[in-house]
């Protein structure tokens, strides 16, 4: 594999049950991403970007063909292994924040490092960093309840970044966010893309986002539509 | 790491860990009262016993059977050597036990007249009272009996009693006994129908010379060969009472039982609630590199801490409240005399480290494991159903 495509899927299938018969979710999905790219899946709602992000960040396994994620096979991966995985590698983001209520925003942060086990000091000093990239330093001690939706999903990205992974995902990230935070998020992901190098990958169908891709990946009915690289005279074709 | 996040899950749970704190804490104290209860009767019937009739221990004449009435007529020998060493040395004394009947106020009633040294000082009863009737004529044998037996026949203090016996001989013989002192005691296997009498007199009544029932050791004293008469032990003489105290125990325990099976059903309902709530946050932990395994540490961990808590805070309101019980006792009524047990008016709760520990840990571990089943849905959860909400 070449060094610089951290995840390759080929012929990635999924499938779920559904009632009596089979809904399939992705149908012979063959992608490859490299480091540093600021990529969105784009589709309407059922199109398979969640499931792929899913899949991408070993939180679900394909039912055939294969995804690669950082040279581990995920559809080999056990639960522990899976988990490894996301702990060092992959951050997410999510629709709905999902911070962990009873914690303040440091701990939130901290939390990620935590599992790695990294001592107290370093932790501390990552996770400053980390709410500073994302203009949130002062807030390091206020619970997400006080928190607004902008804040709280920087909160998010802070708490995605925080142990520099190679990749991050997000899914749907401005949903439920205006359109000024949205904007706001939206650079603020890109500065990060650009000052740290992180993969970023979007499930979206947020226009507002759609327009900061470099590459944009159209999802249909599970297949891969168009892959078109961004310029700033308009899409360029990929597949 | 997960002790601190559990913690912290605790902690921001509130009002529900408070409420389940408290229940917890009233069945920790409730348990380690009820239990201390039972110790301190325990306690304080054994000592009443040991020191007012068993010492350190009995030798009984081969026929000497206390529960068989019809045996004692023949339950007396002469006292082996060695023990008689032991009486000879203070260090034990000898008990003649005679059936006989007596004839308070004109009426006839069975009583057991024992014979035993106005000097000896091994067991807790005014037996010196026996040397010297107040007013008493040289005829008149010296009584001893207890309030019980005051009460039931109507006696006091320098009322005269006819009392009637058998003799070794199989002579019906009989002689008035005045009231040297009604003694006050808790154990009432000396006091109902016990008439206790000098064991010179007695001996010399009932033609049993140098003979004894049985004898009584002094607390700590190494037994003897008794030559043919066995050695009780306090443990073997109180073996029955304790039997009896097991058995208010388990009756005891189905209280605390059912207390502690509503408390573990709080924490029960408390986990499941949490799990259903905290899918979508479960997914969140799995996201970001948890594992089930982890995750399922982490819940079992937080329902235990609730234990943990409880004897925290047991300790610190149920410590003075036990403490002042201890110090105070509980009053009993005067039915409680009738039960048959040596207590007295107060019984007095006793809370040994043992107890408290023991308490202190099932209560930990009954808390981990019932926080610990709800938890196991969690080793069939898939991260992408938890963060939809979903429980599989």
């Amino acid at each position: 594999m070449d060094d610089d495509i951290l995840i390759r899927t080929e012929n990635l299938t999924k499938r779920y049950p559904m009632g009596g018969g089979v809904l399939v979710a992705l149908d012979h999905v063959s992608l490859e991403f490299r480091a540093g790219e600021f990529a969105g899946l784009v589709g309407p709602s059922g199109s398979g970007k969640t499931t792929l992000l899913n899949i991408m960040g070993s939180l679900d396994v394909p039912s055939e063909g294969s995804a690669v994620v950082l040279g581990e096979r995920v559809e080999a991966l056990t639960h522990e292994k899976a988990a490894e995985l996301r702990n060092r590698h992959v951050g997410f983001i999510f629709q709905t924040f999902n911070l962990l209520p009873v914690y303040t925003v440091f701990e939130n942060v901290e939390f990620p490092l935590l599992l790695l086990g990294l001592p107290a000091a370093r932790r501390r000093a990552l996770v400053m960093q980390a709410l500073d990239r994302v203009h949130l330093a002062d807030r390091a001690r206020s619970k997400p309840a006080e928190l607004s939706g902008g804040e709280s999903q920087r909160v998010a990205i802070s708490r995605a970044i925080v142990k520099e992974p190679k990749i991050v995902l997000a899914d749907e990230p401005t949903a439920n966010l205006d359109a000024a935070n949205s904007h706001n998020i939206i650079q603020t992901m890109e500065r990060l893309n650009r000052d740290l190098g992180t993969t970023f990958i979007f499930s979206t169908h947020d226009d507002k986002v759609i327009r900061y891709l470099r590459r944009r990946i159209s999802l249909v009915d599970g297949r891969v539509a168009a892959d078109d690289v961004m310029t700033p005279a308009g899409p360029v074709g990929r597949t | 790491m997960l002790l601190r996040l559990a913690w912290r899950n605790l902690m921001g749970a509130g009002m529900r860990t408070a409420l389940n704190v408290v229940v917890l804490s009233i069945t920790f104290v409730a348990i380690v009262g009820t239990l201390g209860l039972l110790e301190g009767f325990n306690r304080q019937t054994s000592r009443a016993m040991i020191e007012g009739e068993y010492g350190g221990g009995q030798y009984w004449h081969p026929t000497f059977d206390p529960l068989d009435p019809m045996s004692l007529p023949d339950a007396h020998g002469a006292v082996p050597p060695l023990v008689r060493q032991q009486i000879d040395a203070g260090r034990a004394t000898a008990v003649l036990i005679v059936p006989g009947t007596m004839y308070p106020r004109g009426r006839l009633r069975s009583a057991i007249i024992k014979g035993i040294d106005p000097a000896q000082r091994l067991v807790d009863m005014p037996t010196s009272s026996l040397a010297a009737p107040p007013g008493g004529g040289d005829d008149d044998i010296p009584a001893l009996i207890g309030t019980r037996m005051a009460r039931a026949t109507g006696l006091r203090v320098g009322d005269i009693v006819t009392l009637q016996w058998k003799d070794a001989r199989g002579t019906i013989d009989a002689r008035d006994a005045r009231v040297a002192d009604v003694m006050n005691t808790t154990v009432q296997s000396i006091d109902v129908n016990q008439v206790w009498v000098p064991l010179a007199r007695l001996r010399e009544l009932a033609a049993m010379p140098e003979e004894a029932s049985l004898v009584v050791i002094a607390q700590g004293e190494v037994p003897v060969d008794g030559g043919g008469w066995a050695f009780k032990s306090p443990d073997d003489l109180l073996s029955d009472i304790r039997q009896l105290i097991r058995s208010k125990a388990a009756g005891s325990a189905i209280v605390y039982l059912l207390l502690l099976f509503l408390s573990m059903l709080a924490i029960f309902d408390t986990q499941v609630l949490a799990i259903f709530r905290r899918r979508r946050e479960i997914g969140t932990l799995m996201a970001l590199g948890m594992t089930r395994g982890r995750v399922i540490r982490l819940f079992t961990i937080e329902g235990a801490l609730h234990g943990a808590l409880a004897v925290l805070a047991g300790a610190a309101w149920g410590t003075p409240l036990l403490w002042w019980f201890s110090v105070k006792g509980w009053t009993l009524s005067t039915m409680a005399d009738s039960y048959g047990f040596a207590i007295g008016s107060t019984l007095y709760p006793y809370y040994s480290p043992r107890l408290v520990m023991f308490t202190m840990i099932v209560l930990l571990l009954v808390t981990a494991f019932v926080s610990y089943l709800p938890t196991r849905r969690i080793a069939s959860l898939e991260p992408t159903d938890a963060l939809r909400g979903r429980l599989t």
